[in-house]
């Protein structure tokens, strides 16, 4: 809260600890109703931070994703820039937004992805075999996660390996806040272009191949379906989503059993508590803190507060993950705790498509990781560690280890 | 058949259905998804009164509020 009872705070607010979402929040949580907000342009935004409101809000289609309806809050110019550009469906109302989802649904169902975990595995333990082969130390975002999430978004849609590097990245740049807008749109660009000449020379044989792109341009493109520049920006958006949320997930769960070696010692001592560990990381971190943006279509009323047409709203899962009505003391990492409720991957219409690959990534990576390296442990100070801060999704900038 | 006798019965709408699969990883003796596009499928419309809890959760996890849970008055048919 702002030191004058008179003004607004502003969105968004600093962290004062950087694994834990700002403490404004819980003052927020114990006021009735929504929070005014400050947006860096001078607008105004209703906050909702408490669970249940904020499930309420993004169960409800009357409130939009689409950043184009005036009244949507602005977060930075640098992601004004991201937005303008031409929407996945991940920014589409329905039924748009179904008629593309479905699409892709079967792509991600819990079988098929199971499927894919003795590939995973074995992807995941290569990688480890060459970060142990060249011994200590290590930076396991770069030595482990963002080539295993690359590698296995990467398989899916085809993408080559020489060209992993270069999409990391653009994604990279795409997710800066703070900085020139040209540099986000520019990485978007780069990005849209690589996968329109992708999907040109995919179009010409997509027969017999295994691949979700072709897939999409047999079973959506040619019949009429689905554009090709649809198709590309589908293929933008998986491509995007699906390494930088997970790889960040990754180290940040690292460093949550790093640095509560409790919890590490309840985990090795009984494997069960791998699917529920992997649900707290999930909640703890929530790392797309700043989701869910959305603008009223209509006159809603949420925790008694009137929304009106046109007035934009944000819908924290940040808070609603560190609600102490859904989750007693929240502030603590534990694994024991009942936490599959949480709503890391949002709630309602948009909520991730490829949660059920993220899971059974992270599974892979924490059933594995202190097994094959007893001994891991963080290679400079704790405090030198830091978070990625001002970035659409947290994460680590780097994750020094030794063994 | 006694008055008193409550079953479970669930109830999807795939409509609504997002295909996010949460409910197959809450009970998946309950839900499975379809093979052409990730749609829920029901596998027992009158579930045994032993899985209440999972479905129940299974129904309030769906982010798309497309799954019911009732208790009814009878016998499963
Ligand atoms: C730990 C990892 C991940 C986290 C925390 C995460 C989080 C999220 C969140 C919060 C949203 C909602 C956006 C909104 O409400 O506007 C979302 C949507 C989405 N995510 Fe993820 N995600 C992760 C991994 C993935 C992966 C691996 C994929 C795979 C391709 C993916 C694909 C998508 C897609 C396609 C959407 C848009 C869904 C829609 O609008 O219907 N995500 N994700
Ligand atoms: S949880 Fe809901 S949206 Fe997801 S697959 Fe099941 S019914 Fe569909």
């Amino acid at each position: 809260m702002s030191a004058c009872p008179f003004s607004k705070a502003s969105f968004p607010m600093p962290r004062q600890c950087p694994f834990l979402p700002p403490q404004e929040y819980q003052q927020f949580q114990q006021q009735p109703g929504a929070a005014q907000v400050r947006m860096w342009d001078g607008s105004s935004a209703w906050l909702f931070t408490r669970y249940d409101d904020v499930r309420a809000v993004l169960g409800d289609n009357r409130f939009s994703g689409n950043p184009s309806i005036p009244g949507f809050p602005s977060l930075s110019a640098a992601r004004n820039a991201v937005l303008d550009l031409e929407p996945a469906f991940i920014r589409m109302d329905p039924p748009d937004h179904g008629r593309h989802r479905r699409m892709l649904t079967k792509e991600f169902m819990i079988k098929r992805v199971g499927a894919m975990r003795p590939r995973i595995e074995s992807i995941f333990n290569r990688l480890l075999d060459e970060m142990l082969h060249k011994g200590p130390p290590a930076n396991l975002v770069e030595d482990l996660f963002l080539p295993l999430t690359s590698e296995v978004i990467a398989g899916l849609l085809d993408v080559p390996n020489k060209d992993h590097g270069f999409f990391q990245e653009q994604s990279r740049l795409k997710v800066l806040l703070d900085v020139d807008p040209s540099i986000p749109k520019a990485a978007s660009e780069r990005i849209l272009n690589y996968l329109d000449a992708l999907v040109t020379e995919r179009a010409k044989a997509p027969e017999g191949k295994e691949d979700l792109i072709s897939r999409l341009i047999i079973e959506q493109v040619r019949p009429g379906h689905l554009s090709h520049r649809e198709l590309v920006i589908m293929a933008e958006l998986l491509l995007m989503a699906g390494h930088e949320t997970t790889a960040n997930q990754m180290a940040l769960g690292v460093h949550s059993f790093l640095s509560n070696q409790d919890q590490l010692a309840l985990l090795r001592n009984d494997p069960s508590l791998l699917r529920n560990a992997v649900e707290e990381m999930l909640r703890y971190h929530t790392i797309v803190h700043y989701n869910a943006f959305r603008v009223a279509l209509e006159d809603v009323e949420v925790a008694g507060q009137l929304i009106r047409k046109g007035e934009g709203v944000i819908a924290l899962i940040a808070g609603a993950n560190h609600d102490p009505e859904a989750f007693e003391q929240p502030q603590k990492f534990d694994i024991t705790r009942k936490a599959d409720h949480h709503v890391a991957f949002s709630y309602g219409i948009h909520q991730c498509l490829g949660q059920p690959l993220a899971r059974v990534e992270l599974q892979v990576v924490f059933a594995t990781l202190f097994e094959r390296i007893p001994t891991l442990r963080f290679a400079v100070p704790q405090e030198q560690i830091e978070g990625k801060g001002d970035h659409f999704v947290q994460g680590l900038e780097t994750l020094p280890v030794t063994w | 058949m006694s008055n008193n006798n409550y079953i479970l019965r669930v109830t999807v709408d795939e409509n609504l259905c997002v295909g996010a699969g949460l409910c197959v990883l809450s009970s998946s003796d309950v839900f499975d998804q379809r093979d052409e596009d990730g749609v829920v499928k029901l596998l027992q419309e009158y579930p045994d009164q032993a899985s209440y809890e999972k479905v129940l959760g299974a129904a309030r996890k769906c982010p798309s509020k497309a799954i019911k849970v009732e208790q009814v008055n009878g016998d499963a048919p």
